[in-house]
């Protein structure tokens, strides 16, 4: 047995893991980042939008600040977020942001003088001043009040993911690619590392560390219409459900995002909407502004997907090959804007459909639909990023439920949160391994890694009928017909009893080669049992939440049930040998809330079944915030009066802005 | 859906595993139906899952966006996820494995393991003493400047403009194409304060910028259309001029 020992090791190389490791390594710590891949292959490097952070330097994000990125987050999250963390959050991405630049990621800056822009399908003009030459600037994204997205052209995801790779290597962090984490080692409620299979070489060996940080991205290869890249199934979170004991939360929330082009499910940034493009239905007509007056293509992403579909419904869809669609036109801003800040798309457009989305007219119209996008759930968290219940497990990023999305997330706000979350989570993390020494016995080692082996020797001996590939797409298949956009309770018990076959019948497989390295059916055969039991905790979940809350949309519960499902969802997996997940919920505090729950201000009004408390404390919010502002107390008094929050480093510091008085 | 038939389509892939004691270089020919706007992806996922599940490839985006899938499509270097079935009219398309990298199985190959090299040997980060502090205001770039940066910082280190590269056929330890648009990339960075001198150490001889014959494949294929033979030419030139 080959065990690797170092201080602090984190699994998955994406832009969250490899700030997380700069963060350890920087304190001195041995850390080593295992990733499916080369790290600069993750898929962070997709993020075609941008980043949230609320630097306020252009003309329309000028007065942003933190309260304003506080408040679009909490009530993106349709109130099912953690308030202390997005506080967190919000305070640290101005610095993330700027601590990129510095690492040499080229952010789009503000040019003196006018240019023009597209704003609710009218050319307007906008004059930068002098004084804000050179700053980063930003764009519009959807749910947000000021212009607030900073980005790269349509590469942002791209740019940073290099960027932060680049920084890990320049400090040294141990960087090991096509190393799968297979299994956690724990004893006695503490994580010591995992069970890692080599992708090239097929050998276990066993990983070994003072703490173990997932950061593994999300899960939405479980669906199969998914802007996901391949490698996103879930295995990170998977493994920390296998423990038994780590728990992961509101798994049933899952973001479709409503502009994928089709059939291939790329996706067609949010940036293309942001910028000023309008949906349009089989007649050409722009039918957002009929459904969301106020803020039409620009609603939260929930909210637009569920109208996309309402418009296909009412009959207005583009009928193809692949089903029914709506257009996106980007062409209303014009050529040189698309070959300048869109160009990813305008590629996209060009290889995949052979459309030219800058030609004008319905000639450069791209086919699009909503899918899979984004899974708010993740391993339960504190706000340090350690889980609830395994101590020395931290989770980061889309792998996480920390939980700063709640069951939506807004756009820009997730590739924010790796790195937000890397710095933050990254220190707290670097803390705890500082703090705590291996305390476990080498057989215990080996008895985690002999485990997996037997495990794969067992799998190379099924001699079933079964066929891993078939299982795999029925899944798929299943989570997009049952488990979707709308969900009813009828079609979600039976997601639920089918998923269980299917996992049964994952070992009635035979694989062919019984080669234990270079064998892609072996690894499909170990992993989509994994995938299935992650399809459970959504579909379980989504069937018992009888309510609809932010992306989670039940079509037998329309209202938002505050007075029953302030409540966050639990799922463990307490033994091997069970079929399906065990939920617990645990409440979320009105009372410690600095926004206390309330209407989102797009969507449907009405739709809230009110909790008592929410009253309550609005009014003791107010009551606040009146006697502190007649002492003339600053907004970061009242808010630290409001709701305390704490943050590592130096990264509670007030953000310097331009606008500053 | 649509029920009209596709054209039968032959993928001949070669299949070698230089970790079995048995394996033997040989291809192997597949024949499937086309379907609307199949890609390379699109093929090689159905093979896998229908025709041969031992088949090896190397897919993450399928968008364009990652690098991970490049091969050799009919002798050229090119991203397969990109690699659309309609634009080869006979119907057949002969993959290889990228030369010039270590080979895995079959289509993959240990590109990461190249880049990683490169990306240490021509110290591909920031390298500036100024110490920022993150809760004030960002230094100014000049927004033009900003984009220039942008415009070559788009590599997406596929390995496409190395497999492509006639000095790497007879230097092995050429730092390619790509570390050379690192440089050109670092070198109009401003947060970056190495000088020319100081890029001169890192790729001031034949294994790096004076090693490049020109013939230009690199630019030829690469799939983000960055501007190498430019780049490279004017990093020579400012280098020569050093000496």
């Amino acid at each position: 047995m080959k065990i690797n020992y170092c201080d602090a090791l984190v699994i998955g190389g994406g832009l969250a893991g490899l700030r997380a490791a700069v963060a350890t390594q920087k304190k001195g710590l041995s850390t080593i980042v295992l990733s499916l891949v080369p790290v600069k292959r993750s898929h962070s490097a997709a993020a075609q939008g941008g980043m949230q952070a609320s630097l306020g330097n252009a003309k329309m994000s000028d007065g942003d600040n933190e309260d304003l990125h506080f408040a679009d987050t909490v009530k993106g999250s349709d109130w099912g977020c953690d308030q202390e963390v997005a506080r967190m959050f919000v305070t640290t991405a101005p610095k993330a942001i700027r601590e990129l630049a510095s690492w040499g990621v080229p952010w789009s800056r503000v040019k003196a003088g006018t240019h023009e822009a597209v704003i609710n399908a009218k050319k307007t003009t906008i004059t930068e001043d002098e004084d804000r030459h050179g700053l980063i600037t930003s764009r519009d994204f959807g749910g947000t009040k000021k212009w607030r997205t900073c980005y790269t052209a349509d590469a942002t995801g791209h740019t940073m993911l290099f960027g932060v790779a680049n920084e890990a290597l320049k400090h040294d962090v141990d960087i090991r690619d096509r190393k799968e984490a297979i299994s956690i080692i724990h004893e006695n409620g503490r994580c010591f590392g995992a069970v890692v299979r080599d992708l090239i070489t097929g050998e276990l060996e066993a990983y070994v560390a003072k703490g173990t940080c997932i950061a593994t991205g999300g899960y939405g290869r479980i669906f199969k219409q998914t802007t996901n890249a391949v490698i996103c199934e879930g295995i990170g979170a998977a493994i920390a459900l296998e423990t038994g004991v780590a728990t992961l939360s509101n798994m049933e929330a899952v973001q479709f995002h409503p502009t994928p082009i089709v059939p291939s499910g790329i996706l067609l940034t949010e940036g293309c909407r942001g910028d000023g493009g309008v949906l349009r239905d089989v007649d050409g007509h722009r039918f957002m502004p009929d459904y969301e007056p106020e803020k039409k293509e620009l609603a939260s992403r929930d909210v637009v997907s569920r109208r996309m579909i309402e418009h296909i419904r009412n009959g207005k869809g583009v009928p193809s090959p692949y089903g029914f669609h709506v257009w996106l036109d980007i062409s209303i801003l014009g050529r040189e804007h698309i070959e300048r800040n869109l160009r990813d798309v305008q590629e996209i457009c060009q290889i995949f459909n052979g459309i030219d989305p800058a030609d004008e007219g319905p000639k450069g119209w791209a086919p699009v639909l909503p899918m899979q996008h984004y899974s708010m759930g993740g391993i339960r968290t504190k706000p340090t990023g350690e889980s609830t219940r395994l101590s020395g497990l931290f989770a980061c990023g889309e792998a996480a439920c920390w939980d700063m999305h709640g069951f939506n997330r807004l756009g820009g706000n997730s590739v924010s949160e790796t790195v937000v979350a890397g710095m933050i989570i990254g220190n707290y993390f670097a803390d705890y391994c500082l703090a705590n020494d291996v305390t476990i016995p080498t057989s215990t080692i080996q008895r985690f890694v002999d485990e997996q082996d037997q495990y794969l020797n067992e799998i190379l001996a099924y001699n079933g009928k079964e066929d891993i590939f078939k299982i795999k797409n029925r899944m798929k298949a299943l989570m997009d017909e049952k488990v979707g956009i709308f969900r009813t309770g009828g079609p979600l018990a039976e997601a639920v009893e089918e998923l269980k076959e299917l996992l049964q019948k994952t070992k009635h497989i035979t694989v062919k080669s019984k080669e234990r390295a270079g064998n892609p059916e072996l690894e499909e055969a170990y992993r989509v049992p994994k995938m299935l039991k992650i399809a459970l905790c959504v579909a379980k979940g989504a069937r018992d939440r009888t309510e609809s809350r932010g992306a989670h949309y039940r079509e037998d519960f329309l209202k938002r049930d505050d007075a029953n499902w302030m409540k966050r969802t639990l799922c463990t997996w307490p033994n091997k040998d069970d079929i399906e997940p065990t939920l617990e919920y645990a409440d979320l505090d009105i009372m410690k809330m600095e926004m206390p729950p309330a209407f989102r201000g797009y969507g449907a009004k009405g739709m809230i079944i009110e909790n008592e408390l929410s009253a309550t404390r609005q009014n003791e919010v107010d009551s606040i915030r009146e006697k502190m502002e007649a002492e003339g107390k600053d907004r970061f008094e009242i808010q630290e009066a409001l709701m305390h929050f704490d943050l590592p480093m130096n990264y509670k510091e007030k953000n310097e802005r331009a606008g500053d008085k | 859906m649509s029920t009209q038939k596709g054209r039968e389509i032959t993928i001949r892939v070669l299949k070698f595993n230089p970790r079995s004691k048995v394996s033997k270089p040989h291809y192997v020919e597949y024949k499937l139906e086309e379907t609307p706007g199949m890609t390379l992806f699109i093929a090689l996922t159905y093979i896998r899952e229908n025709l041969d599940a031992d088949l090896s490839f190397d897919f993450v985006c399928r968008a364009g966006i990652c690098g991970s899938c490049g091969m050799v499509v009919n002798g050229k270097p090119t991203l397969a996820c990109r690699t659309l079935i309609a634009n080869y009219p006979d119907g057949v398309l002969t993959l290889l494995p990228m030369p010039a990298f270590e080979l895995i199985k079959d289509l993959s190959v240990n590109t990461g393991k190249w880049m990683d090299g490169m990306s240490k040997r021509v110290e591909s980060w920031i390298i500036s003493d100024h110490q920022v502090d993150i809760s004030k205001l960002e230094d100014r770039i000049d927004p033009d400047v900003a984009n220039d940066t942008f415009e070559l910082d788009r590599c997406i280190e596929c390995g496409i403009c190395v497999a492509s590269c006639g000095t790497m056929l007879m230097r092995p330890n050429f730092v390619g194409p790509v570390g050379l648009n690192r440089v050109a990339r670092f070198e109009i960075d401003p947060h970056d304060k190495r000088t020319a001198d100081d890029f001169y150490e890192l790729i001031g001889d034949d294994d790096g910028i004076f090693g490049c014959m020109s013939l230009m494949a690199c630019e030829d294929h690469c799939p983000k259309h960055l501007p190498l033979q430019n780049k490279i030419a004017y990093l020579r030139r400012k280098l020569v001029a050093l000496r």
